[in-house]
C-alpha cells in the first residue's frame, strides 16, 4: 500500500527556497499557467500531494488533497450520482483541486449554481513558515472565524499552498435539455433575463455566432415542462454536452487563444457593450468574452461604465490582467500580503502585479 | 499586564466628553443617545446575558453621518460596535464599555429594486423581510430566511453570514450577496464585490461577510432575487427513534434529493410547541422531520413522491404531506415557534448552534442526553438536519442561583463536542462574545494569529468591534489550562473563574 502522502517534501523545497532567497510558483497540472499577471518563481509542484481524505455522499461533502487530479475527484464524485455543480474548466490540460480551487473559475453554471467559492466550505493552508493552518472545516454551515478559506478561492497562491479543501457537492441532475434559439445579441441579453426571472430549471446559458443556448437541468418532469414552455430547437444530447464542455473549457473554436481575448465581468442587465470585434456571452449576460483590437484603455472603460471589470485573457505579453486596485483595497491586498507571506515567497505578480 | 480586548474599560470622563462633543458636532441632537436612561435599551442584543454599557451610541441616518462618526472615533481613537436591530444570539452587537455603538437601523431605505436585474441594493438598516415583501409585487424574493427575519436587519445577516430554514438548498447570505459598500475604519468609502458576478484581486466580499462588524461598515447591500418558486409543499413524517430519523436525512440526500427545507424536532420540543400552535404534531414521535419540496408543480409532485417512498423505506411511522397552502403554514409554524415556545415552558433558554457532519447526529444526541443529567438542565432539541446544524435548547432559570453559569458550561460542552465530532461552534448564530473561549478548542495559535493579522489588514487600529470573535492568547491560555486541568474526561464539568 502506499504511504499517505504528506506535506515534507513541498516543506523541504519552501525551506530550500527560503534559503536562497528565491520565489516560487505553486504548480499543480499547469493548465492555467497561461492566467495570471506574471507567471515568476521556480515551480512548485503539488501533484504528489494528492488523494481523497474523506468522502461520505450522504453529506454532500468531499475533502481532497490539492494535488488530487480534478478529473479523479469528478469521477468520483459521478459515481455516487454526485457532482462540482460550479463545473471548474480543464482546459484541454490535466488541473489538480488545488489548482480548481486556487484559481476560482467556474464553467457555464456560474450564474445559476454559484462559482468556485460559493462551493467551498475548508481549506488547509500551508504558509511560507512551513506552518499548516486550518480554516473552515467539512460541514455545510460553519461562521466560527474569518472565512479565510474562501478568500483563498481565487487567490492564484499569493498566500500561501492550497494543501487540502473541503468542497460542497450536489446530485447531478437527473435530466438535462439544451434549447436552441436564433437571436441577435440584444434580443438574446433581454430573453436571458426574462427566463433568469421565471422558477425555471436553468443553469446554463450562452450566446454563441447569433445563437442562444439555454440549458435546463434538474427532475425530468421540470425540464420537460421548461422545455414545452420555452420553444426553441433541442440539441441531440451528445452535441449539448460538447457544446458546454467546450465553453466551459475553451475549447470552442470562438474562444480559441489567439489574441486579444477580454473577459468582461458585468451586471447581467447591462445593454450590449457596443465594443468593436465580437462579443460571445455567457452566464446569462454577466461574462462578456470580446475580442477586439480596440485599446485596453476602451474596452476597460466599457466594462467600468456597464459596473463591472475587464481583464486581459490571451494577450499582448504579459501586460498587466486587471487595472490596479482602488487605494484601500490594495492597502488590504498588501496588508493581508504582508501577514501571511511576508518575504514574497508566493506566486509573485499572479494575481495582484505588485504583489 | 492584561490584553486590552479581554477587559474593556469605560471612558475617563474627560476623554467621554471630548468624544460626545465631537458626535454632536457630526450629528443631528436626536441621533445620539448619552443618558443613561436612553443606553440601556443598547446594553445587550438578542443574547441577553451579556450585557455592556457604551459611552454613547449614534443613530445615524446618512452614509455621509456614518463615514463622519467613523472618523470622529478613528481620531479619538475610540472603538466602534455596529449594530442592526440587535436580534443576534451570541452577543455581536454587545457595546464596548469605552466605545461608541453605531446604530445603523435607521438607513432602511430600499435605494432600488430592480426585478429585470433580479437585484436590490438596500441599506442595511432595511429588514430582511421587507426585502421580500417589496419584491413580492414581481414574483421575486430574497431566499435566506433566518428564524428573526421579520425583525433583523440585511446589514446584520451580513455581519453574521445569516442561514436560515432554507439555505440547504438556497446558500446562507453569502451566496446571495453580490457585493456590500461601506467604510474602512479610517471613515473612506470602500467597495467589496458589486453587480457584476467577479472583481479583481481576492475575494474580500467573502472574508467581510461574517465578519461580525470587525473589518468594516457596510452601507449599502446588493442581493440576489430569486423566482419564487410556482409551488412548495411540506411531507412531515414521525419516527419512533431520533437516530433513525436522522439516517432517514442521509437517504434523502443521497439519493439525490435537495429538499428546499429538512427540519427535525425532537418529542420535548414538539411537545412544547404543540400546545401553543396546534401544528398537528405527532406528540407520541421521538422525533419528526419537516421534508419541503418546491419548484414548478411537475417537480414538486415527483420529489414529494420520492421523499414519501425514501421516508417511509427509513422507517417512518407516519406520514402527512401539505394539501394547501395553509396546511403548509401550519406544519412549519411549531418549528419556527420552536424558540418562543422553549420560552413558554421555561424562564429562559439558551440556544445553541454547532454543527456536525450529519452521520454523528445520533451520538451528539445521545450526548446531549447524558449532558441533561450532569447539568440537570433540560434541553430540547430542533435541527436544521438537512445541512447538520444543531439548536439544541437549553432550558433554565437565571433566578436560581447557579442555573445560568450552569446553562453556559452546557453549552460550551454541545458545541465544542460538535468540533470533536469535525463539526464547527456555530453554523449561522456567529461567535462574538458568546463563544469566544470555544474558538481556543477549535483552532490552534496559528489561525488565532492568522485570523488577528486578517484584522489588522483591515481595520490596522483595532477599533472595529474589538474583543469579538478572535480570543486573544491569554484567553486561551486560561481556557486551554482548565481543559489541561480535566485531562481526558470527554465532558468535564469544568469550573471557571
Amino acid at each position: 500500500m502506499a504511504a499517505t502522502p504528506d506535506l515534507a517534501a513541498i516543506r523541504d523545497r519552501l525551506a530550500d527556497a527560503a534559503a536562497r532567497g528565491v520565489p516560487v510558483r505553486i504548480r499543480g497540472g499547469g493548465s492555467k499557467d497561461f492566467l495570471g499577471a506574471r507567471l515568476e518563481g521556480e515551480p512548485l509542484d503539488t501533484r504528489d500531494y494528492a488523494g481523497v481524505v474523506d468522502y461520505e455522499p450522504s453529506e454532500l461533502v468531499v475533502t481532497a488533497r490539492a494535488g488530487t487530479p480534478l478529473a479523479t475527484l469528478e469521477a468520483l464524485l459521478a459515481a455516487s450520482g454526485q457532482c462540482l455543480p460550479c463545473e471548474p474548466p480543464h482546459f484541454g490540460g490535466a488541473p489538480t483541486v488545488g489548482g480548481a480551487v486556487a484559481a476560482g473559475l467556474a464553467g457555464p453554471a456560474r450564474a445559476a449554481l454559484g462559482g468556485m467559492r460559493d462551493y467551498v466550505l475548508g481549506a488547509k493552508l500551508l504558509t511560507a513558515r512551513g506552518e499548516l493552518l486550518a480554516f473552515g472545516g467539512r460541514v455545510m454551515k460553519n461562521v466560527a472565524g474569518f472565512d479565510v478559506a474562501r478568500l483563498l478561492c481565487g487567490s492564484f497562491g499569493i498566500l500561501g499552498l492550497i494543501a487540502e479543501v473541503s468542497l460542497k457537492v450536489l446530485p447531478r441532475p437527473a435530466a438535462a435539455a439544451t434549447l436552441a434559439f436564433e437571436l441577435g445579441e440584444a434580443a438574446a441579453l433581454e430573453s436571458f433575463l426574462g427566463w433568469a426571472r421565471r422558477p425555471l430549471p436553468v443553469t446554463a446559458s450562452a450566446w454563441v455566432d447569433g445563437r442562444a443556448y439555454l440549458r435546463l437541468a434538474g427532475a425530468p418532469a421540470a425540464v420537460a415542462a421548461a422545455g414545452r414552455t420555452l420553444g426553441g430547437s433541442r440539441l441531440g444530447d451528445a452535441e449539448a454536452a460538447v457544446l458546454w464542455a467546450a465553453l466551459r473549457d475553451h475549447a470552442h473554436p470562438w474562444l480559441a487563444p489567439r489574441t486579444p481575448l477580454w473577459r468582461l465581468s458585468v451586471p447581467a442587465a447591462s445593454a450590449a457593450l457596443g465594443l468593436p470585434g465580437t462579443t460571445l456571452i455567457e452566464w446569462g449576460g454577466a461574462l462578456r468574452w470580446v475580442r477586439s483590437d480596440a485599446p485596453a484603455a476602451t474596452i476597460r472603460e466599457a466594462a467600468r461604465r456597464a459596473g463591472g471589470s475587464a481583464a486581459r485573457w490571451h494577450g499582448a505579453g504579459l501586460a498587466p490582467a486587471h487595472e490596479p486596485l482602488p487605494a484601500p483595497l490594495a492597502a488590504i491586498h498588501r496588508r493581508l500580503k504582508d501577514a501571511f507571506d511576508p518575504d514574497r515567497r508566493f506566486n509573485p505578480g499572479r494575481l495582484v502585479a505588485e504583489l | 499586564m492584561p490584553a486590552p480586548d479581554d477587559d474593556p474599560v469605560a471612558l475617563p470622563p474627560a476623554r467621554r466628553r471630548e468624544l460626545l462633543a465631537a458626535l454632536s458636532a457630526v450629528l443631528p441632537a436626536d441621533a445620539l443617545l448619552a443618558e443613561d436612561s436612553e443606553l440601556r435599551p443598547y446594553e445587550c442584543d438578542g443574547l441577553a446575558v451579556f450585557r455592556e454599557r457604551p459611552a454613547a451610541v449614534a443613530l445615524p441616518r446618512s452614509e455621509a453621518e456614518v463615514g463622519a462618526v467613523l472618523a470622529v472615533c478613528r481620531r479619538l481613537g475610540v472603538p466602534v460596535v455596529a449594530r442592526g436591530a440587535g436580534t443576534g444570539l451570541s452577543g455581536g452587537a454587545m457595546p464596548h464599555a469605552g466605545g461608541v455603538v453605531l446604530g445603523l437601523a435607521r438607513l432602511n431605505r430600499i435605494l432600488e429594486l430592480d426585478p429585470r436585474a433580479g437585484l436590490a441594493r438596500v441599506e442595511p438598516g432595511v429588514r430582511n423581510l421587507a426585502i421580500s415583501e417589496a419584491a413580492a409585487a414581481h414574483g421575486l424574493y430574497y431566499a435566506p430566511d433566518p428564524s428573526s427575519q421579520i425583525a433583523c436587519t440585511i446589514g446584520g445577516n451580513v455581519a453574521e453570514n445569516a442561514g436560515g430554514v432554507h439555505c440547504l438548498k438556497y446558500g446562507l447570505t453569502l451566496h446571495n450577496v453580490l457585493g456590500v459598500r461601506g467604510f474602512t475604519v479610517d471613515g473612506e468609502p470602500v467597495a467589496f464585490g458589486g453587480a457584476a458576478l467577479d472583481a479583481p484581486g481576492l475575494d474580500l466580499l467573502s472574508l467581510v461577510i461574517g465578519s461580525e462588524g470587525l473589518l468594516a461598515v457596510v452601507t449599502e447591500v446588493t442581493v440576489k432575487l430569486l423566482p419564487r418558486p410556482a409551488l412548495a409543499r411540506v411531507v412531515m413524517a414521525s419516527f419512533d427513534d431520533v437516530g433513525r430519523a436522522g439516517e432517514a436525512v442521509a437517504a434523502i440526500l443521497a439519493a439525490g434529493i435537495i429538499p428546499a427545507g429538512l427540519e427535525m424536532m425532537d418529542r420535548r420540543a414538539t411537545e412544547a410547541v404543540e400546545p401553543f400552535v396546534r401544528a398537528g404534531y405527532d406528540l407520541g414521535a421521538a422525533a419528526i422531520l419537516l421534508a419541503e419540496s418546491d419548484g414548478t408543480a411537475e417537480e414538486v409532485e415527483a420529489e414529494v413522491a420520492a421523499l414519501e417512498r425514501l421516508l417511509r423505506e427509513s422507517g417512518a411511522t407516519a406520514l402527512a404531506v401539505s394539501g394547501s397552502e395553509a396546511e403548509r403554514l401550519r406544519f412549519w409554524s411549531g418549528r419556527k415557534n420552536a424558540f418562543p415556545a422553549a420560552g413558554r415552558i421555561s424562564p429562559d433558554y439558551y440556544c445553541m448552534d454547532g454543527t456536525i457532519p450529519r452521520r454523528h447526529l445520533g451520538r451528539v444526541l445521545e450526548a446531549i442526553a447524558g449532558l441533561e443529567q450532569r447539568y440537570g438542565l433540560r434541553c430540547m432539541n430542533v435541527f436544521h438536519a438537512g445541512d447538520g446544524n444543531l439548536h439544541p435548547l437549553i432550558l433554565f432559570d437565571a433566578n436560581v442561583p447557579g442555573e445560568w453559569p450552569r446553562a453556559e458550561r452546557f453549552g460550551a460542552a454541545i458545541v465544542e463536542l460538535c468540533v470533536e465530532l469535525g463539526g464547527t461552534i456555530t453554523g449561522e448564530h456567529g461567535v462574538g462574545v458568546e463563544k469566544i473561549n470555544s474558538m481556543c478548542v477549535q483552532f490552534g495559535d496559528g489561525e488565532r494569529t492568522a485570523f488577528f493579522a486578517v484584522k489588522r489588514a483591515f481595520d490596522p487600529p483595532g477599533l472595529l468591534n474589538p474583543g469579538k470573535l478572535i480570543p486573544t492568547l491569554r484567553r486561551c491560555a486560561e481556557y486551554g489550562r482548565l481543559h489541561v486541568h480535566a485531562g481526558a474526561v470527554p465532558f468535564p464539568d469544568l469550573p471557571r473563574y
